[in-house]
């Protein structure tokens, strides 16, 4: 299914596609992507897009990025996940570049963009902690004025690839006798500083995603605050906004369910009744990504037309992750005995694994992506936003 | 791809909107349904006036040129309304046969009365044993003369009993399965030695067992290329019935969620309770998505896309998966309530239980999709 394209936008989408092509490093087509490469071998195709001009294409014109229309980000979007090149991270690009943009001050703004476009800092977020899950107001880390600094203290946790974090964007509590959302203000801390420790939190697919970051009485420059004292849980809610648009994750569902066929295919007889079984998951599957995928090319059609999209966000997290969640499942129990496997980490192409390749991550994979209902607000938070701003429940 | 209605698309779904506003609310449709035909020939009448019947036909047959687009918007009203009467069978299936299988003198003879609506059309293609399947034809059709004589059994023909005339399949060579020599014949349905046995159907509809002693047709179309036309058909035909789908699902949602948030229980509204406030996320979601699909089939209809029929298979499969969890979760959410034949929500389930059934269940449909693909 194709968005309905002018010329230029089918120009454009033809431009990326050959960019892409020519241009993402081989270095980074490894087995996991997302576990397997190093912080220097993530950061190639960053540099590419950044040279290009590419690489923050939310970002307004005059901060660096490329102008581009709500369509051609659409394209872009989707040629990148249809061609499997790791998108560039996240938390620099698409979420505290334009936090630094939206409510930073000059001094921030010159300071901390370019760093971010280049690659040359990378950004982790430091929001969720050990009591605050879903209920991420009530977070506990003081930061307490001392002349020219904060004095910071406290435990953030579930922070991804903080391992290679240069700096961090806290949610710090600023008022403690204020209502939970009242107190917060948003803090950006060199990770660097005395005081911080991190801490790896390995997960069920064996992988080191994901930390404790532990901060003790670390001073953060005062001018290392965004916008306003106390104002923190407002800058907090834009950020997560952009954290949502996009995990509908069409391209990606679309590559994993072309792969399971072919395992499906290779694994099981065509006489066997599983193999119909596996067909018929698979249909279905794929008839909810077909209609994910008509969902989102109309709020993006709506989106070009000016039109407000509300929390279609929140749908598109709530299905993207179900289906992707599914199709990881049904990839794991169709290599059958193979499942049992799982890669040792740090993987290494030394260590023996059984089975054909294509089996290789199905355990890892099906194991890993039980994240992706809880994380970026949990399925279940989704759920409530809609109820909230849709049905006016 | 978000279908934006031109002018005329847009006077034609607010002129339906009007029409059933006025002259189908839930209480005239009771009175329709529960009438000795069972359908209404006056409001089949100001159908004809509006242009509804003329709508989807090319400018050629004497139609509006609206296509698939305009049945889309009439049905998906008519979803919202639960209209009986007989636009799929009559519009969509007879006229679109006839429109691309008849010849000039058949097309000038029919589709023009058709337009007028002065006469009710039915399609007659399933049998006790064929379940969803087109091919699987044992009904027989030998030629006498310029015309044929057909002898078999029809069975659960909707509108039949309404009918002026009747599309019927029969084989005219092969064997039962085959694919190849089933051919279409036009019946006047008061015909000699064509006996009908009509029921009611659970959505409130008429349909017919139909016995066939020697009954005489006009060939429609190429004698033993009747199971491709009857896809074809049925491709238009589930489009019209996803739009129609889609409006019923709008109004369950759009009825439970008034109800959650007025019904108390343990001194809160229903709606307040987090377990029913998913539930009716859930059901907005399946909405979403079936909207999107009938917009999707819609489009590739209008532009007969290549991979038209898997796609229609893939549209019945999971827009009526998504019907039948928003029904049965607006009866469950109605509690009492959602059981009683007073209420509506009760009568939209059974339309789309209906619908579920008509040219494949989801089930079916599925298969045929997996079946379908390419690359499996």
């Amino acid at each position: 299914m194709e968005l309905a394209l002018s010329s230029e936008d089918a120009a454009f989408r033809d431009e990326v596609r050959a960019f892409i092509a020519e241009n993402y490093p081989p270095e980074m087509r490894v087995p996991n992507p997302e576990t397997d490469l190093t912080k220097e071998q993530s950061l190639l195709w960053h540099r590419i897009l950044h040279k290009k001009g590419w690489i923050a294409p939310l970002w307004p014109k005059e901060y660096g990025g490329p102008g581009w229309s709500v369509t051609q980000r659409f394209v872009f979007e989707q040629e990148t996940s249809r061609a499997g090149a790791l998108p560039p991270l996240a938390f620099s690009v698409t979420m505290v570049g334009p936090v630094i943009y939206t409510f930073g001050n000059d001094a921030q703004k010159k300071k901390f963009l370019p760093r971010i476009l280049s690659g040359e800092d990378w950004w982790c977020q430091g929001y969720s902690e050990p009591g605050s899950g879903s209920d991420l107001a009530s977070v506990r880390t003081r930061a307490v004025r001392d002349g020219d600094h904060y004095i910071v203290s406290g435990h953030k946790t579930w922070t991804t690839l903080a391992q290679h974090a240069d700096w961090i964007f806290c949610l710090v509590r600023t008022a403690p006798a204020a209502k939970p959302q009242a107190g917060i203000s948003f803090l950006l801390i060199d990770m660097k500083s005395p005081g911080i420790t991190v801490r790896p939190i390995i997960t069920i697919d064996g992988s080191h995603e994901v930390n404790d970051v532990f901060l003790e009485d670390v001073r953060v420059p005062v001018e290392n605050l965004i916008g306003e004292e106390n104002k923190g849980w407002t800058y907090a809610k834009f950020l997560l906004g952009n954290e949502r648009t996009s995990m509908a994750g069409i391209g990606r569902s679309t590559r994993y369910l072309d792969r399971l066929k072919k395992i499906v295919k290779a694994e099981i007889p065509a006489d066997d009744p599983a193999h119909l079984e596996f067909r018929r998951d698979i249909a279905r599957i794929e008839l909810d990504v077909l209609a994910l995928e008509a969902t989102e090319l109309r709020v993006v059609a709506q989106m070009a037309r000016g039109i407000d999209p509300g929390p279609a966000a929140s749908l598109f997290k709530i299905r993207g992750t179900e289906i992707f969640q599914s199709i990881t499942e049904l990839t794991h129990r169709a290599i059958g005995n193979y499942g049992l496997a799982l890669r040792e980490q740090p993987v290494s192409a030394n260590r023996f694994m059984p089975g054909p390749d294509y089996g290789h991550t199905a355990s890892e994979k099906y194991l890993n992506a039980r994240k992706l209902s809880i994380y970026g607000g949990s399925n279940e938070i989704q759920r409530n936003i809609i109820a909230k701003a849709v049905l006016g429940l | 791809m978000d279908i934006q209605f031109t002018e005329e698309q847009e006077l034609l779904r607010s002129s339906v909107q009007r029409l059933l506003r006025d002259q189908y609310d839930f209480d005239a449709r009771r009175r329709i349904v529960a009438c000795e035909e069972g359908w209404s020939r006056k409001q089949w009448s100001s159908f004809a006036e509006l242009g509804l019947l003329a709508a989807p036909f090319s400018e050629e047959a004497g139609g509006l040129g609206g296509g698939p687009l305009s049945t889309m918007i009439v049905m998906h009203e008519f979803g919202r309304h639960l209209v009986v009467e007989p636009f799929v069978e009559t519009i969509v299936l007879a006229g679109g046969l006839l429109e691309s299988q008849g010849s000039p003198t058949q097309k000038s003879e029919f589709i023009p009365d058709i337009i007028a609506g002065k006469s009710i059309w039915a399609l007659a293609w399933t049998e006790k044993a064929s379940r969803f399947d087109p091919a699987n034809v044992a009904t027989t059709a030998r030629r006498e003369g310029d015309d044929y004589i057909l002898v078999g059994e029809k069975a659960a023909v909707i509108a039949a009993p309404w009918a002026d005339y009747l599309i019927v399949s029969a084989r005219t060579s092969g064997n039962r399965n085959d694919r190849e020599g089933v051919s279409l014949f036009i019946v006047d349905r008061r015909a000699a030695n064509l006996h009908l046995r009509t029921f009611k159907t659970i959505d409130g509809r008429r349909a017919s067992e139909i016995g066939l002693d020697g009954v005489r047709g006009r060939l429609l179309g190429g004698e033993g290329a009747g199971v491709a036309a009857l896809e074809a058909s049925r491709d238009r035909a589930i489009a019209a019935l996803c739009a129609e789908t889609v409006g019923a699902i709008g109004e369950l949602n759009t009825a439970t969620l008034e109800y959650s948030k007025t019904r108390k229980q343990f001194g809160m509204t229903l709606g307040s309770f987090q377990v029913l406030q998913h539930r009716m996320v859930d059901m907005f979601i399946a909405h979403q998505e079936a909207l999107s699909l009938m917009q999707h089939l819609t489009l590739s209809l209008t532009a007969n896309e290549p991979g038209l029929s898997r796609l229609a298979s893939g549209a019945k499969s999971k827009v009526g998966y998504a019907a039948r969890f928003v029904a049965d979760q607006a009866v469950q959410l109605h509690g009492g309530m959602g059981m009683t034949d007073e209420l509506n929500v009760g009568h939209y389930f059974k339309r789309i239980s209906s619908i579920n059934i008509q040219f494949g269940d989801p089930a079916y449909h599925v298969l045929r999709y997996a079946q379908l693909d390419a690359a499996a």
